[in-house]
């Protein structure tokens, strides 16, 4: 279990201490401080044992969070915790910076207090929370007592993540689909590795206590579908890709408002949404995954002080389709003492400080093709050491699933209340971003 | 040195270093670095020349990169052009970054030695020392192979300014740290000495440690600079405080250079020229007396340039020994420092006076102040200090005050500090030994240290105790009773127990009659303690319940019940189960005669070097044992060692029968040769001897000797020294016939074992060539040192075999083993066997070991297959009288077939299945390959299974190899 939870600012002073058991004595802040922030080289691993004491954390921006536990503890719930934090403190002030955690300190700890009793985590659904902690200074003299024994009913109950009688004149609900797509290619064109790692992130403005029913083309359901007779494939796709129909899903988590037993016994996805933004399932997939972009690299060594790089890249969906925010970053030697480029779109420039040529694009639709080259001089060194020729990488964003998932419906009940699934209006969006996405030269 | 003017300031460089100090992350930090190295690679480009003060910029700031820890790889080229500029600062950026950055094995280190010597050569004093500089800095052996002839000629040369001397001389004094062989000494070193005169005292404190460094190692050369060195320190000693200026330290004249100054005096003994050594006697006086006037400031600067001074004199006096009266005065005065506030002070004196403590002049004087000392023990708040407080009392015991000192530090044991309480055990004990006037006061005090520090006494304390008593017949009934009495303490050490066991097993008679310790009482006393106890003072125990069966034999019954019982005779510790039912066995079995005789008192031991003064020498390094040197140089015999006969033995048996021999009990000069003969009995806890030598504990001797008496063992002790000098180096062992005929049927194995060495053989054979690895390892925890050995051919072999080998290298490592490949090529066919001759210094002793290497000419057979026919056909061929050679003769070893058949295939040549009409016979046949001719070898075996006899029949084209190869074979069955 946490013994205790820290926060330090980049300079490794600490911001909030909060210490939840005796074993943590005052000096792992310190110890903290002197091994992971100002170690000698950087510490990769986010779990960190020092004299016995185990660190676990986090970095947003500047900021390190960081979990101390004398215990053998489940790793990754300590990170799913730090991240919950993460996500609790940005619900309520927004960016987490050195300024907004010195400005809500009181409701940092306040915070910490209820979402970790004795090291164990409690309720850390921002909306359950929000009812009870609030930031606009004590209430309590104005609230019946009704209203808090309301609350405690509703905290403790069985539907902990939202609370009774919420009514909205326009019942609306959006339906985010964000993937991240990974890929590290050879420079002959082979998928040497590539996952897509996804989220639905679901944000519900419906009144009472609505019962969602959530679809998507699962391969096991569709399968299933198949199988007894019922080809209802009503929702064509619309969107770019393959004209696959279903997709094999690896793994996927729900958030807790989603009925575990029922999706093991139908693998249907049903739910009462907590009310406001939240994230419905995260999931994974490895097959037949949609790659947006193809690099194509070519480097020419010109004797010892001279490189030629040549990289076209082939966008590959939908022509009607427009990619964005489109980034590729081609490393340069370490001795590079001069670079000229040449691009036909976009603007690319060399970047001393990163040792890399940065090639932005605006936007680009699908099927198309670019081109940039680099002359690069280099430097001679009496250092024999070959260059490693990191891999180039690209950024970008899609305005689809590059796994090919695609929601089939989402269906709302409320039988107390009197709409029905057609009255509620639903908003879908598709985002696909780059992870790591990598060709090697 | 040039003043900097504005215009160097190097702006580009300060910006670039707050920049990165305002970088808020490490990641900011890389950033801008890579930003900072992409502009210098771009402007080092050489598409344009830059000028000298943008490069000394670019070149400072990869070097500000580099200290701040990252790679540079680029910018030598730059940094070594700037050294043939003009500018000072530039010169100076340039040695900076070389300095720093440039590693030996670079291509640029040519350049850079051009640069260098380039300066050296420049009439610019300030440039000399900038090269010199670099040179010391760099300190590389390729630096030092450059320079190590132009730098002395700079230090000596007439015209040379005072601070390039100064700067010469100690880039000297580096590269002759760093790679000494290549600074050669040469007509130089006669005007080194002299610049002891030079009228610049910074040179003259840069030459002296160059000097005391060179004269360590060969002090001939330097002997001049005695003279010089007393001169200028009575010049420094004599002078006012004012008449130094520059060299004046707090009111004290040239502190540095006067104890540079006295410890290049210690490297030497006291001057020869009465009028020196009058004059340097006259020196350290007035040191001393100046130690008496009252401080000239009040800052502790003064007394501590004053008190270096002090105690650097008060070494030199200790190193010449030879003034009575300054050894009694530095003692005075250290007298008053061991109560001085300065906790760093008393220290020293304590240190100092340990020393002093050794020397026959001042012993007395440092005796004066045992109250002082003992109060330091015990009053003192840092351990340190009470250590060298401990130390110093250990070194001015003697017989006249070793009771009380012996006493104090027993009483100081209880409070010691956990550090050093060992150490104060070893050395309680040897006091204890080394001084005790009576025995029984000696084994009180030990029976006292057993049960204050009882962790902390070491098995060779316990062990000395109980050869003591041995030893000494009248002691032994009052260690009776005193160990009887100690034991009867409720909960008392094992330790006390080991030697409680020990003692009433042997002398426990002595105390019998006393009803109170009735044997039943001392035995049920004993076996209260048995089950608290580790195993091996359980079989300790064993064997002295054993004992008082022979002691008395009223005490069988419930001593036997003892051992039958389960605990003991199934108990899961073999040793245990093992001694309890042997023992049950002899007691029950022999005869009370029987038994006497196998459970006799313990013989007295050897005298050997204390076992215990041996461990506090390994305990306090080299360094400690030059105290105990002196100590035995006084000559300070011990009434215990006193016993003339048996110190007479000692010295007698080892090789130096020089000196007296009442000190030889602790003897320490007869620790390096070990007497032969008495090996594996003794308590051995030397480091000398061996894992495999006797187990060390006496506890197992206890019963041992009645079937090993010490005279007799034979063991296979190395010559002593004293044997091998009559020996000829030429002869081998007298068993080494034997180890060879051992490797006739094999390869490997070990070839010959003793207690200092193992040496193992693995052969490999093709055609006429061999090759032979051979394994010394060395058994004992000791280094060997000139470890040599040599192959001879004797006599005819030197044309019949060659034999190759590489040195093998000289220093053995305790416990280390080392190889060495032989490459053997037969060259014809031989009979005898080459000689391996093996020498080492092992300790203070010369070993010299020959043996016969395991190479005989089967080893060099080709096994032939051929049909009986064939087989019978050649037989035939060899019928000539001298081809065969036959042999009959008694088996002396199992005549099993699978057993002969085996040794006929380790010979060598083919064995033939179904050749004899007699499937009894074996039937051998090969080829003998030499350079010169190839030997066909037939043979048969015909066993006689009745008369357990066998028939050997040998037919060889060669007479001599017949007859040859019948006499090594005839030896295998």
């Amino acid at each position: 279990m946490i013994g205790g939870l820290f926060i330090y600012n980049h300079k490794g002073e600490v911001l909030i201490s909060r210490v939840y058991r005796d074993d943590i004595g005052r000096n792992a802040v310190d110890a903290f401080r002197v091994n992971v922030i100002h170690a000698r080289q950087q510490v990769r691993s986010p779990v960190t044992n020092i004299a016995r004491t185990s660190f676990f954390h986090v970095k947003r921006s500047n900021i390190w969070l960081a979990a101390v536990t004398k215990q053998n503890v489940n790793a990754a719930m300590v990170f799913e915790f730090l991240y919950k934090m993460c996500d609790v403190m940005t619900a309520y002030f927004g960016k987490i910076s050195e300024e907004n955690i010195k400005n809500n300190f009181v409701l940092i700890y306040e915070l910490l207090d209820e979402i970790l009793d004795f090291g164990y985590p409690q309720n850390s659904e921002t909306g359950a929370l929000k009812t009870f902690i609030t930031q606009q200074g004590i209430k309590s003299q104005h609230q019946t007592k009704e209203e808090q024994s309301q609350i405690t009913s509703q905290v403790t109950g069985q539907i902990g993540w939202r609370r009774e009688g919420i009514k909205y004149r326009r019942n609306e609900l959006f339906l985010d689909v964000l993937e991240s797509v990974n890929l590290l290619m050879s420079p002959q064109g082979q998928v040497l590795s590539a996952h897509v790692s996804g989220r639905v992130v679901m944000k519900s403005y419906l009144s009472g206590m609505p019962e969602c029913k959530f679809g998507m083309n699962d391969k096991i359901v569709i399968d299933k579908q198949g199988k007894g007779g019922a080809t209802d494939d009503s929702g064509k796709s619309e969107l770019g890709g393959s004209g696959k129909q279903s997709i094999a899903i690896d793994d996927c988590t729900f958030h807790q408002c989603v009925r575990l037993s029922k999706f093991d016994s139908e693998r249907s996805i049903s739910f009462i949404p907590p009310d406001g933004e939240y994230e419905l399932m995260r999931y994974r997939t490895t097959k037949d995954i949609i790659l947006p972009f193809r690099v194509i690299p070519l480097v020419r060594e010109v004797g010892r002080t001279k490189l030629e790089v040549k990289v076209v890249i082939k966008s590959n969906f939908k022509p009607s389709l427009l990619a964005q925010k489109i980034e590729v970053r081609i490393p340069t030697p370490l001795n590079t003492s001069g670079v000229q480029v040449i691009c036909m779109k976009g603007k690319a420039k060399y970047k001393a400080s990163e040792n890399a040529i940065v090639w932005k694009i605006k936007r680009m639709a699908g099927m198309k093709e670019s081109q940039i080259s680099a002359e690069i001089e280099l430097l001679p060194t009496n250092d024999k050491k070959k260059w490693a020729r990191p891999p180039i990488s690209m950024n970008f964003e899609v305005p689809f699933a590059p796994s090919g998932l695609k929601v089939r419906y989402l269906k709302v009940f409320e039988p107390k209340l009197n709409y029905s699934d057609h009255d509620v209006i639903k908003w879908v969006r598709y985002i696909g971003r780059s992870g790591i996405y990598e060709t090697r030269c | 040195m040039p003043a900097v003017s504005k215009g160097d300031g190097m702006r580009g460089l300060a910006v670039f270093i707050s920049d990165i100090r305002n970088c808020k992350s490490k990641e900011a930090e890389i950033k801008r670095i890579n930003k900072e190295l992409a502009n210098i690679r771009s402007k080092f480009k050489g598409d344009k020349a830059l000028d000298g003060y943008s490069k000394k910029k670019y070149v400072c700031k990869l070097l500000f990169i580099f200290l701040l820890g990252h790679d540079i790889d680029f910018g030598h080229m730059e940094a070594v052009n700037l050294l043939s500029s003009n500018k000072y600062t530039e010169k100076q950026i340039g040695y900076l970054f070389i300095s720093v950055l440039v590693n030996s094995n670079s291509e640029l280190i040519r350049l850079i030695n051009n640069g260098i010597k380039n300066d050296l050569a420049s009439r610019n004093p300030t440039f000399m020392c900038l090269a010199l500089h670099c040179i010391a800095n760099v300190g590389s052996r390729e630096m030092a192979e450059a320079f190590a002839g132009e730098i002395p000629r700079i230090l000596v040369a007439g015209d040379t300014m005072d601070s390039v001397k100064q700067s010469a001389a100690l880039c000297l004094l580096r590269l002759h740290k760093a790679s000494p062989d290549v600074v050669l000494m040469g007509e130089w070193t006669s005007r080194v000495v002299h610049l002891l005169n030079d009228q610049h005292m910074g040179v003259v404190t840069a030459a002296i440690s160059l000097i005391t460094c060179l004269s360590q190692k060969n002090p001939d050369e330097f002997k001049s600079c005695v003279p010089l060195a007393v001169s200028r320190l009575s010049r420094i000693v004599s002078s006012a405080s004012t008449d130094l200026q520059d060299y004046t330290y707090y009111f004290v004249p040239a502190p540095w250079l006067s104890c540079k100054l006295l410890r290049l005096l210690q490297c030497y003994p006291p001057p020869e020229d009465g009028a020196v050594k009058g004059r340097l006697v006259e020196c350290l006086e007035t040191i001393l007396n100046k130690a008496q006037e009252p401080p000239k400031s009040k800052k502790v600067q003064h007394s501590n340039a004053k008190n270096a001074i002090l105690f650097e004199a008060i070494s030199l006096i200790i190193h010449y020994d030879s003034e009575p009266n300054l050894l009694v005065r530095a003692c005075n005065q250290l007298g008053q420092f061991l109560q001085h506030r300065e906790t760093n002070l008393r220290y020293l004196a304590l240190e100092s006076m340990c020393t002093l403590a050794s020397s026959e002049f001042s012993h007395e004087a440092v005796k004066t102040h045992i109250e002082t000392v003992i109060n330091a023990l015990k009053t003192e708040r840092d351990v340190s200090v009470r250590q060298r407080a401990a130390d110093l009392l250990y070194a001015m015991c003697d017989r006249s005050n070793a009771k009380q000192i012996v006493a104090e530090m027993l009483s100081y044991l209880e409070t010691a500090d956990y550090s050093i309480r060992e150490e104060m055990v070893l050395k309680v004990a040897i006091l204890a030994e080394k001084y005790a006037v009576d025995y029984s006061w000696y084994v009180d005090t030990i029976l006292n240290l057993i049960r204050i520090a009882g962790d902390y006494v070491s098995e060779e304390v316990w062990y000395r105790v109980i050869q003591i008593v041995i030893n000494r017949d009248d002691v032994q009934g009052y260690a009776a009773k005193t160990v009887f009495e100690a034991l009867q303490a409720p909960a008392c050490h094992e330790n006390m127990v080991k030697v409680g066991g020990y003692i009433l097993g042997e002398f426990g008679n002595l105390i019998a009659g006393d009803p109170r310790s009735s044997p039943l009482v001392q035995f049920n006393l004993l076996h209260s303690k048995f089950h608290l106890c580790s195993v091996p003072s359980r079989a300790l125990l064993l064997s002295a319940y054993i004992k008082f069966i022979n002691l008395f034999p009223e005490t069988k019954p419930t001593i036997q019940e003892v051992l039958r019982s389960d605990s003991q005779i199934r108990n899961s510790d073999v040793e245990l189960q093992q001694r309890a039912v042997e023992y049950l066995k002899l007691s029950s079995i022999a005869s009370t005669d029987v038994l006497a005789t196998v459970l006799e008192e313990m013989p007295p031991f050897p005298e050997r070097e204390s076992s215990i003064l041996a461990k506090l020498k390994k305990k306090k390094g080299p360094g400690a044992v030059s105290v105990s040197d002196l100590e035995e140089a006084k000559g300070e015999g011990g009434a215990l060692n006193g016993s003339g006969d048996r110190g007479a033995d000692a010295a007698a048996t080892s090789n130096s029968a020089t000196l007296s021999p009442s000190a030889d009990l602790l003897g320490l000069r007869s620790a390096a040769p070990v007497a032969p003969g008495t090996g594996s009995l003794l308590v051995d806890v030397f480091p000398e001897a061996g894992p495999a030598s006797a187990p060390a504990v006496s506890e197992d001797g206890f019963l041992r000797h009645l079937d090993l008496p010490p005279e007799s063992s034979d063991s296979l002790l190395v010559e002593a020294p004293g044997e091998s000098d009559f020996e000829d180096p030429a002869l081998p062992l007298p068993e080494s016939d034997d180890l060879l005929y051992k490797f006739v049927c094999k390869n490997n194995g070990v070839l010959f074992e003793n207690q200092l060495l193992q040496i193992g053989t693995k052969s490999e054979y093709r055609q006429n060539l061999g090759r032979m690895y051979l394994f010394f390892g060395n058994k004992t925890s000791v280094q060997f040192s000139n470890f040599t050995t040599s192959i001879t051919c004797p006599g005819d072999l030197q044309t019949q075999l060659n034999m190759q080998t590489k040195p093998v290298e000289p220093l053995v490592d305790g416990g280390a083993q080392v190889q060495q490949v032989l490459n053997i090529e037969c060259l014809s066919d031989f009979s005898d066997a080459p000689l391996l001759n093996i020498m080492f210094r092992y300790g203070g002793a010369q070993q010299n070991l020959t043996l016969k290497l395991p190479v005989t000419i089967n080893k060099f057979f080709q096994p032939t297959e051929m049909s009986s026919q064939d087989f019978f056909q050649r037989w035939k061929q060899l019928s000539l009288p001298q081809q065969e050679a036959q042999k009959i003769f008694k088996a002396n070893h199992s005549m099993d077939t699978d057993v002969i058949k085996t040794k006929l295939l380790g010979l060598g040549p083919a064995l033939l299945e179904d050749v004899d009409p007699n499937p009894e016979n074996f039937v051998c046949a090969g080829v003998i390959q030499t350079k010169g001719q190839q030997i066909g070898c037939l043979l048969r075996l015909e066993p006689n299974a009745q008369a357990q006899m066998f028939r050997l029949t040998l037919r060889s084209s060669k007479d001599t190899v017949s007859v040859h190869l019948c006499h090594l074979l005839a030896e295998q069955f």
